[in-house]
């Protein structure tokens, strides 16, 4: 975790979810991309954040695309959030003595376009939380700031600023993170991508 | 431990056993400080723990030095403790010499020599010394175990604080915003106080239990007390 | 049909255990699992038997989940209290769960306490504590209500009032002071929700709300949320932010379109057959 560096977190509003990443790429403390990001889009309402270690986010992130991939030719039909942080927690588990270093977050709409979102640790425990969840280094300072910013039944817009605000306060206070960032706002008919202006240190 | 003394019993001659002594522990905590216009506000929860388990639910982390003046430490409470009242005994000296109370800005420079007095021992505390300055404007000084020092605007410190230091820097610095800065009044100060605290309170094991502001003001300092959960 | 595709086979995978090793000893930390902190008991009553559990689960100092399930499902006549680390006891109870559902349909009965729990302390003993799952197995079968402790070394206990857990002794502390033999059924679920609160009060791992589980012969139930003595007060003020608070630099939208697809069905000329 603490190689690399990044952040992610993931909030919930009024039928929309927010997935936001920072885009910094370390080799501890030196900066060595700052177009590195940490969500991807997994089926067309959801997507996935994987802070962690940089090879092992680029493995993760193709290994779930093969299988989302496999579920949806054997299923015919997209893979649910709900089953993807099932998919991803055993991912994760069958490798409990030799894990790989990420903190899955997982955020999207459902088929009846209710959000969905929650994180898991390394060795693939689900935490399924109604309002936000927060990973990787800057996880205390996303932590206080959610706690503190975070409300119920935000439209999207607000929840864009909301969410922004969190990462980016956050990521300021961590060494580790930071250098740009970007939100991602699922809504049931469209998805918002915003790069923000930020801190460059 | 256990390797140590096998391995003791199995050279019996090569390996001493070593008795180690560990003088410090965390007793957990949070404090913050935030400097206004014309006022100061000290805050920090009042629970002290140890691992797992809570000592005690009220214990003040806060102490009034003067009119003008309110430290506020976390860490060792043993060293917290002992530092106070060699601060309290150091101001009585200055009083009985100078005939005058020390200022806030003579407090804080004193306790950063203090701190470093004892650079290769040090107090396992972190320090926030609140009050107000010559002219009437809030200060806050915020200190390292080893006495480096620096006046700030507003600071958190202790377990909860990367926590609360990032809301701080949104709240009351208004980094990250185009809303142009502006002097926060005192009632507001207060509402992002608790509301930092609450929060810290749900997210922090070692945060809790109560909650007590110091406001420090030109007619002296007025102490509020909160309830935060106990679980 | 042969495929290409790599089979999947069951158990541990370990490929990334050199590497991991490897990099530790470059002075790497790994990160923290979620641990369950927690106080988990059980008692038996009269009828059957009641399961407890706090709520919160923690990454270090940080309480990870506020809201979380400790009570699994194991089989309609068995729950089972986990504590330790959290993808530990959720998996394990998940993997025996499975198997039990698998011997009830073979045997065409219900499965007995005993089986479960040998289920258990056979698969932890078999890893040799390095799965982290302390457990408090209750179940009621054709023998009666049995409740079991599980430690992660795989050795059990068979007792009629349990704690587990990192606020295991403010439990029992209350369950040693107020615990009777054949207790009505309100009086053990104010016991075993009065243990766990002492967890939650008391003990820092644990905190949040009460699970409690009532099974009895023919009848279990799941009270969910039992007591919530720690609601989160209405905050001082709200900090919503004016809209364009935040400075962006690129935007992109992309609208999802329902693509919707009709048959409709034809008729044609049939064909000539004559």
């Amino acid at each position: 975790m603490e190689y690399n560096g990044g952040a992610v977190v993931a909030m919930v509003g009024k039928n929309c979810v927010a997935i936001a990443c920072d885009k910094r790429l370390g080799v501890q403390a030196m900066t060595i991309s700052t177009e590195f990001k940490k969500t991807f889009q997994v089926t067309p309402k959801t997507y996935i954040g994987l802070p962690g270690l940089a090879t092992d986010v680029q493995t993760l992130a193709e290994k779930f695309r093969f299988k989302v991939n496999m579920y949806k030719l054997k299923e015919e039909r997209e893979i649910e959030p709900r089953t993807l942080a099932h998919l991803v927690s055993s991912t994760l588990y069958e490798r409990r003595w030799g894990p790989w270093f990420v903190e899955p977050v997982v955020a999207g709409l459902d088929k009846e376009n209710r959000p969905f979102i929650c994180s898991t640790d390394l060795i693939g425990c689900i935490n399924f939380a109604k309002d936000f969840v927060v990973s990787g280094t800057t996880s205390n300072q996303l932590y206080g700031m959610c706690e503190s910013l975070w409300e119920p039944d935000l439209e999207p817009e607000d929840l864009f600023e909301t969410i922004s605000q969190a990462l980016m306060n956050a990521v300021d206070r961590d060494c580790l993170s930071g250098w740009g960032a970007e939100v991602t706002i699922i809504t049931p008919d469209k998805i918002i991508t915003r790069t923000l202006k930020s801190r460059q240190d | 431990m256990n390797s140590i003394y096998q391995a003791a019993i199995d050279h019996p001659v090569s390996v001493p056993i070593e008795h180690r002594f560990d003088p410090y522990v965390d007793n957990g905590g949070t404090l913050l400080s935030i400097a206004g216009e014309d006022f100061c506000v000290v805050a920090a929860d009042t629970r002290q723990s140890e691992g797992y388990s809570i000592n005690s639910r009220y214990v003040p982390k806060s102490v009034k030095l003067s009119d003008k003046t309110v430290i506020s430490m976390g860490g060792c409470y043993a060293d917290c403790l002992t530092l106070t009242k060699r601060i309290q005994q150091s101001m009585e000296w200055y009083h009985h010499a100078h005939g005058k109370t020390m200022s806030t800005a003579a407090v804080a420079q004193m306790l950063s020599i203090m701190l470093y007095q004892k650079r290769f021992f040090p107090f396992y505390s972190w320090c926030i010394l609140g009050g107000l300055d010559e002219e009437g404007k809030g200060a806050v000084y915020t200190y390292d175990p080893v006495g480096s020092y620096e006046r700030e605007s507003c600071r958190c410190a202790g377990s909860a604080s990367s926590l609360i230091q990032p809301f701080l820097d949104n709240q009351i610095m208004f980094k990250n915003q185009e809303t142009l800065k502006k002097n926060l009044p005192l009632d507001h100060v207060l509402r992002i106080t608790k509301d930092s605290f609450t929060s810290a309170t749900e997210r922090d094991i070692y945060t809790g239990d109560y909650l007590e502001i110091f406001v420090i003001t030109k007619n002296g300092v007025e102490i509020q007390k909160m309830d935060l959960k106990k679980d | 049909m042969t495929s290409r595709l790599p089979r999947t086979k069951g158990g541990f995978n370990f490929d990334n255990h050199v590497r991991n090793t490897m990099m530790e000893g470059k002075g790497l930390c790994l990160p923290k699992a979620t641990k369950t902190g927690t106080t988990i008991v059980g008692l038996i009553y009269k009828d059957g038997l009641v399961l407890g559990a706090d709520t919160r689960a923690t990454a270090g100092p940080i309480v990870a989940d506020k809201n979380c399930e400790k009570i699994h499902y194991l089989a309609p006549n068995m729950y089972c209290c986990g504590a330790g680390t959290a993808a530990d006891t959720e998996m394990t109870t998940a993997l025996i769960s499975s198997q039990l559902e698998l011997h009830r349909l073979s045997t065409g009965r219900q499965a007995r306490v005993v089986t479960a729990m040998t289920l258990l302390k056979q698969m932890l003993f078999k890893y040799q504590g390095h799965i982290g799952a302390a457990l408090i197995l209750g179940g009621v079968d054709l023998n009666g209500p049995h409740l079991y402790t599980i430690y992660p070394h795989g050795s059990t206990d068979k007792l009629p009032y349990v704690t587990m857990g990192s606020g295991s002794l403010a439990a029992m502390s209350v369950f040693e002071s107020r615990f009777k033999a054949d207790m009505e059924r309100e009086e053990a679920i104010t016991l075993v929700k009065d243990a766990i609160e002492a967890g939650i009060f008391n003990d820092l791992g644990s905190g949040s709300n009460v699970d409690v589980v009532v099974i009895s012969k023919d009848n279990v139930e799941v009270l969910r949320n039992y007591a919530k003595p720690n609601e989160r007060g209405i905050k001082e003020a709200s900090y919503k932010y004016p809209r364009g608070a935040t400075q962006v630099l690129k935007t992109s939208i992309r609208d999802l379109v329902d693509i919707k697809e009709t048959v409709q069905a034809t008729t044609t000329e049939a064909m000539d057959i004559s």
